[in-house]
């Protein structure tokens, strides 16, 4: 049975992320690292150089750790790089409570927009990239163009006249005016592709066939199976992507029960101007949870998203 | 192939396909209509709006609008100064990696690329409130070490932005330029020392070349974020509107003249030009870069 030939799930079958360890850089080094520096002192003065791109790297997030855990009086009065006081729980309470936990609403929101549509479009993109790349059919190559060819497309030229055609039909200021756009993602069909070349072989396909199994059968029960390593890949950029996206939702999101956690934090964080409350700690905290979860998933999947950015710096 | 096998393969596209359709053309196309047309406002704005065919007249008037033009220029002088600065500082940050072990080069990576993991409108936020004179740390030190620092003057909001993008940039191009980095042979090293040459010699002959593709890829990948910018200026103008005006940026202008103004046609008409700008000035960058790069 040509069938059970493919690999079992966990195992990965692409070159570059089967590093084994993670936190292993996806293309191997050949021998021990270049001691560029062979002189003590040049090894000193690129620690120092990497030292201080590193402080300057976290200094802010440090910062912010710091002022989420402040009360009013702190933040403006005490110095910045360290704490004073413990008033982290304080803060997060009046957060979740603040316009009855619209910030909750917001969290929500941020997850749904960001998970299903990223999934959605990450199936779509399998398929595509697949049919992309393992058959030959007429038209291949204009969808491919197409597909590059909208990297280039400015992020207004699309938003505006979606915006407008949203509008006619009823979906502005609705979650679907959020998933839909998320569904169609032409980076995450450029990066299936190029997986399913470097995964799927000619001849397990062939094989498959003359098993007699079906074009669609091949496809969600070996192609999907082998792609898990690809796909957690696009999904997870996705995701990252939506979960980041300020332009869109600023377009065709209007009631603040549909906002993302990214167009509430912009309006806290223009409150201070215009009226006298202030929201300084509340955006604060808010901006530090809002890191929480993309951290978190980001960490996890670190192999994926490594792989992902060099794959797609290599082409 | 067979040939009914070769429609099933299209099948598995035709989703996206028709999304695609749906989602970029049909918007593209829209916007292209709309941008041939004016509304016509009658008497004191009071009556109703007649649509008028007005052909090219919405280009004619962007291509002369100095703040939609003074916007473009801006943000293309502010690319090359913060696009090639910032690259610049990665690859050194890759080149420094690269010479120590495997174990310590990652533990800095990951260090490197915790900016990258902050949303960037987050990362605005953030930033703006180290900037701020009320709250943030870095006007005291600036005050401590005899500077007047005010991030949000007129003089100052570039460098101001131009720092928080720099640190939120940094790492991801670092990554690119490191793995490229890895691929070099590194037999050609041996080779080179053998010959006598020094590491900054390697670093310079070899190691350099050998990722141009990356810092093309990196540097076109910014170019086209540069071009539209928007989230952090208009974080910027929620706390100093004065400076930061509403025409700071080109999608800036554009969003204020579709959701502000109510003008969509022109701003259909300027993100129109802004699209072709874009592909002009990134095939111009990849003649000018990529010559005899594979």
């Amino acid at each position: 049975m040509a069938t059970t030939t493919t690999d079992s799930p966990s195992s990965t079958p692409t070159k570059s992320a089967a590093s084994g360890k993670s936190g292993v850089p996806p293309v191997r080094r050949i021998a021990d690292p270049d001691p560029a520096a062979r002189g003590r002192g040049g090894q000193r003065f690129i620690l120092l150089g990497l030292i201080l791109a590193s402080v300057y790297s976290l200094f802010p997030v440090w910062w912010l750790i710091v002022a989420a855990t402040k009360d009013q009086v702190g933040l403006y009065q005490s110095n910045g790089l360290w704490f004073s006081g413990m008033h982290l729980w304080d803060n997060l309470h009046q957060l979740f409570t603040y316009e009855d936990g619209i910030f909750l609403r917001w969290t929500a929101n941020s997850f749904l927009y960001a998970g299903v549509g990223s999934l959605g479009g990450t199936l779509i993109a399998l398929a595509t990239g697949y049919g992309l790349a393992r058959f030959d059919f007429p038209g291949r190559g204009v969808v491919f163009g197409a597909v590059v060819g909208s990297f280039l497309i400015p992020i207004a030229l699309l938003t505006l006249p979606l915006y407008l055609m949203f509008s006619k039909i009823g979906l502005v200021d609705t979650p679907w005016a959020m998933l839909i756009p998320c569904l169609i993602n032409p980076f995450s069909v450029y990066l299936a592709k190029v997986y399913t070349e470097a995964t799927i072989p000619f001849e397990l396909l062939e094989a498959a066939r003359i098993d007699g199994a079906g074009e669609l059968r091949i496809f969600f029960s070996i192609v999907l199976r082998m792609m898990t390593t690809g796909g957690a890949t696009v999904f997870l950029l996705a995701f990252v992507n939506t979960w980041n996206a300020f332009f869109l939702p600023l377009t065709v999101l209007r009631g603040e029960e549909n906002w993302t956690l990214n167009l509430g934090l912009y309006n806290w964080s223009g409150k201070r101007a215009e009226s006298g409350i202030d929201v300084t700690s509340l955006v604060l905290t808010g901006a530090l949870l809002s890191i929480v979860p993309l951290a978190i998933m980001m960490t996890a999947m670190r192999r994926y998203w490594r792989t992902g950015v060099t794959l797609g710096a290599l082409k | 192939m067979i040939r009914s096998q070769r429609w099933k393969g299209a099948a598995f596209t035709v989703p996206f396909q028709l999304g695609f359709v749906f989602l970029y053309l049909l918007p593209i196309a829209y916007a292209v209509y709309e941008s041939l047309f004016q509304e016509k406002r009658s008497g004191l704005g009071l009556g109703g709006a007649t649509r008028e065919f007005t052909g090219f007249d919405n280009y004619q008037l962007g291509l002369s609008d100095s703040a939609f033009m003074g916007s473009i220029l801006r943000v293309v002088l502010f690319a090359c100064v913060q696009i090639p600065f910032m690259l610049l500082v990665s690859l050194v940050l890759a080149l420094f990696l690269d010479a120590l072990t495997a174990k310590a080069a990652n533990r800095f990576r990951i260090v490197l690329l915790v900016p990258y993991m902050i949303p960037g409108v987050v990362a605005a936020i953030v930033w703006i409130n180290l900037y701020s004179p009320a709250v943030g740390p870095l006007t005291p030190m600036g005050d401590f070490l005899g500077f007047d620092w005010n991030f949000f003057a007129p003089s100052m909001v570039w460098p101001s932005i131009g720092n928080l993008l720099t640190w939120h940039g940094i790492g991801y191009n670092m990554v690119i330029i490191y793995s490229a980095l890895q691929g070099v042979p590194r037999e050609m090293f041996e080779a080179a020392r053998l010959d006598g040459a020094s590491e900054i010699r390697i670093a310079l002959s070899i190691k350099i070349p050998f990722v141009r593709a990356a810092l093309v890829l990196t540097g076109l990948l910014s170019i086209i974020q540069m071009l539209q910018l928007f989230n952090e200026p208009a974080l910027f103008r929620n706390i100093t509107p004065e400076t930061v005006d509403g025409s700071f940026t080109p999608i800036m202008i554009i969003y204020n003249q579709a959701f502000n103004a109510g003008n969509y046609q022109y701003a259909a008409a300027l993100s129109v030009l802004l699209a072709l700008i874009l592909g002009a000035a990134s095939l111009v960058f990849y003649r000018l870069t990529s010559k005899e790069v594979d």
